[in-house]
């Protein structure tokens, strides 16, 4: 006996020692913060330098409607900037599993990664450059006799969603790749030498076949998005109202990190509602997405 | 477990050495965007031999980061005279400071008395001047004619002004309403009248502002390519761009321009104390303040500078200011607790539409 569970027990050690980093990194950095913002976000200013155990952050952000509205706005927004990148993404992630042969699929790939090689920043900062009224597009299209005077572009609903989807786009394409890739084509041809026609096979063949891909990809999405806080502030300009600000501003601007960590708990909780929800929706289970993902 | 024990003794080595030897040698500051210029710390080096190791904020970042690690992590800080005694009442993030260590003499008088007025906790004075200025209005005098905050509400200047979206705002309309705003510190039913009040005037204005601006460079930016032709701003800035384009102009507003003026303290958890008072002393220093000045486009509380100053500078100022500082307005320290009042107009006027 004791000659057999040896080797085991050293197995399990091995794999105990091999795990401790990454557990020790989850639970240092992500937990651990977590606990103590959990703590704060329970807890009211009742004095200079005192604080008292209460639900008083939570009560605000339900009995301020500014702030569940822009709550529910962000939802919104997120979920509409997922649904266009899926859009966006679907032929795109097409033409690179199917159409391109060899080398091409490849370099259409690193097409699509390579506004990832500067910051997103810049990325942020080079739309605003395009769509200012002295910028390249208003100036381009007053000159084209397109519009009577300079547009402004940047500051509108619309140019949120333009930076959004520009930026998560990649994180669409590949899990559509690699679902795309698995994909028989004889089943297509099969499909089509039966009469089907491409709207069908569409439906019938490859949205089946892509489902875990499709819900992986729009988890990241939906999440990257719902956390964005550059973009919606840069291009949104006076009238971004993204809840990621709302938590900054707690913090920082107002000295009030209960309320940020409260309005942080309640971000946390809408994602993890909305992925929940999507999941039940398409009938997947996030094991599976993950894989795929 | 030979590796092992070596890499220990490696690390416990490092952090000993880094946290040791440097101390004395060198001076880390948060301050604001071109307070320190490269040329001034250069100098600095060169005569005590501290480097000087800087940080950009403002004043919000300045106190959470300080508030985060109990006033560790810096040894000077330059936040604004009213926004002390919060901070240090709320969070106990700043030491006093120990006057006879400095050389007094080489401030201006008056702004020392500001910062005791509006400094002191306790009994204990915690900050000292640095630069002061005043907040009005830029214009375009070609393509638009404003004379006072609410003037940035004209209907023809529809998307064509910009304002901060912070309490400075707050203060320069509740005064153009004609109200005083800082009388009302003490009456907080009031002062959260007043600014309703205020919420309401900036939420009717909204369409005017083209943007809210978070940094002086998205403001230069927008006067100089015309997309915004009025809005308020610090006096350094629009001379500044007056000396691009002598079209565009500081304003002192007709409910009076809000001088502001930055300061020394010293954080709670500071390792070089010596070395900040040296700092301190060595920027007041006459030749030196003159220099900071010139680069800053503010004038220094160094009592020597003002003789060494720029013309230039000193007659864009009588043009701005032709009878002094006397019709200017000094914020008075902000008592805790104002601020949540503040933040929730300005909350909604960025919700309105």
């Amino acid at each position: 006996m004791t000659g057999a569970a040896a080797p085991r027990l050293q197995a399990r050690l091995m794999l105990g020692l091999m795990l401790a980093p990454p557990l020790l990194w989850l639970f240092a950095l992500i937990v651990l913060p977590h606990v103590d913002l959990a703590v704060l976000s329970f807890r009211e200013r009742l004095g200079p330098g005192e604080y008292g155990r209460s639900l008083e952050q939570y009560r605000t952000f339900f009995g301020e409607p500014l702030y569940w509205h822009v709550f529910v706005r962000t939802a919104v927004m997120s979920a509409i900037a997922t649904l266009l990148t899926l859009l966006m993404a679907f032929p795109v992630a097409w033409t690179i599993a199917k159409l391109a042969r060899g080398r091409l699929g490849a370099l259409l790939l690193v097409v699509c990664l390579l506004p990832f090689w500067v910051s997103e920043t810049v990325r942020t900062l080079g739309w605003m450059i395009l769509l200012r009224e002295s910028g390249v597009l208003p100036q381009l299209l007053y000159h084209l006799g397109l519009t009577a005077a300079p547009v402004e572009l940047l500051y509108h609903d619309a140019t949120i969603l333009v930076g959004l989807v520009y930026t998560s786009l990649l994180f669409m394409v590949v899990p559509l790749v690699n679902s795309f890739e698995s994909l028989d084509n004889s089943l297509i041809e099969a499909a089509y030498d039966l009469g089907a026609s491409g709207f069908a096979i569409l439906r019938e063949i490859v949205i089946p076949h892509a489902k875990p891909g499709i819900t992986a990809g729009c988890i990241v999405v939906f999440m990257l998005t719902l956390g964005n806080y550059l973009t919606p502030n840069l291009l949104g300009g006076k009238n971004s109202q993204w809840f990621t600000e709302q938590i900054y501003t707690q913090f920082i601007t107002r000295f009030n990190w209960e309320q940020g960590a409260a309005f942080g708990f309640l971000l946390l909780a809408l994602s993890t509602a909305m992925v929940w929800l999507g999941l039940k929706l398409s009938g997947q289970r996030f094991g599976d997405v993950m894989r795929r993902a | 477990m030979a590796l092992g024990r070596l890499l220990l003794w490696i690390v416990g080595l490092a952090l000993a050495g880094s946290a040791a030897a440097d101390d004395a040698k060198r001076l880390r500051i948060i301050t604001w965007a071109d307070y320190v210029p490269a040329e001034i710390v250069a100098q600095f080096k060169a005569e005590t031999g501290i480097q000087v190791e800087l940080t950009l904020s403002n004043n919000e970042e300045m106190i959470s980061k300080l508030r985060a690690t109990g006033g560790a992590g810096f040894d000077l800080a330059q936040p604004s005279q009213d926004r002390i005694v919060g901070a240090q009442q709320e969070f106990r993030i700043y030491k006093p400071i120990d006057v006879a260590k400095v050389n007094l003499a080489q401030f201006v008088p008056e702004l020392v008395e500001i910062a005791k007025k509006n400094a002191t906790v306790d009994g204990k004075l915690y900050a000292l001047p640095y630069v002061w200025g005043a907040e009005g209005l830029v214009v375009n005098s070609k393509k638009a004619k404003v004379a006072d905050y609410t003037d940035l509400c004209k209907p023809e200047l529809k998307g064509k002004t910009a304002v901060r979206l912070k309490r400075p705002t707050l203060m320069a309309f509740a005064l153009a309403s004609g109200k005083d705003p800082f009388a009302l510190y003490g009456n907080t039913k009031a002062y959260a009248a007043l600014m309703d009040d205020v919420g309401r005037t900036l939420i009717a204005c909204k369409a005017n502002f083209r943007f809210f601006y978070d940094n002086k460079d998205q403001l230069l930016n927008g006067v100089r390519s015309g997309e915004i032709v009025a809005a308020m701003m610090w006096d350094s800035g629009a001379w500044r761009l007056n000396r691009e384009n002598p079209d565009i102009r500081f304003v002192n507003p007709k409910s009076g321009a809000i001088a502001w003026m930055d300061t020394f303290v010293l954080p709670a958890r500071g390792k070089n104390d010596a070395g900040a008072y040296q700092w301190i002393n060595f920027t007041m220093r006459p030749d030196v303040a003159a220099k900071i000045a010139k680069a800053v486009g503010n004038f220094s509380a160094s009592k020597g500078a003002e003789q060494l100053m720029e013309p230039r500078l000193k007659e864009q100022f009588k043009e701005s200011f032709p009878d002094g500082f006397k019709t200017v307005k000094w914020y008075p320290a902000i008592p805790a607790g104002l601020e949540e009042i503040e933040g929730r107009v300005l909350d909604r006027v960025k919700a309105a539409n």
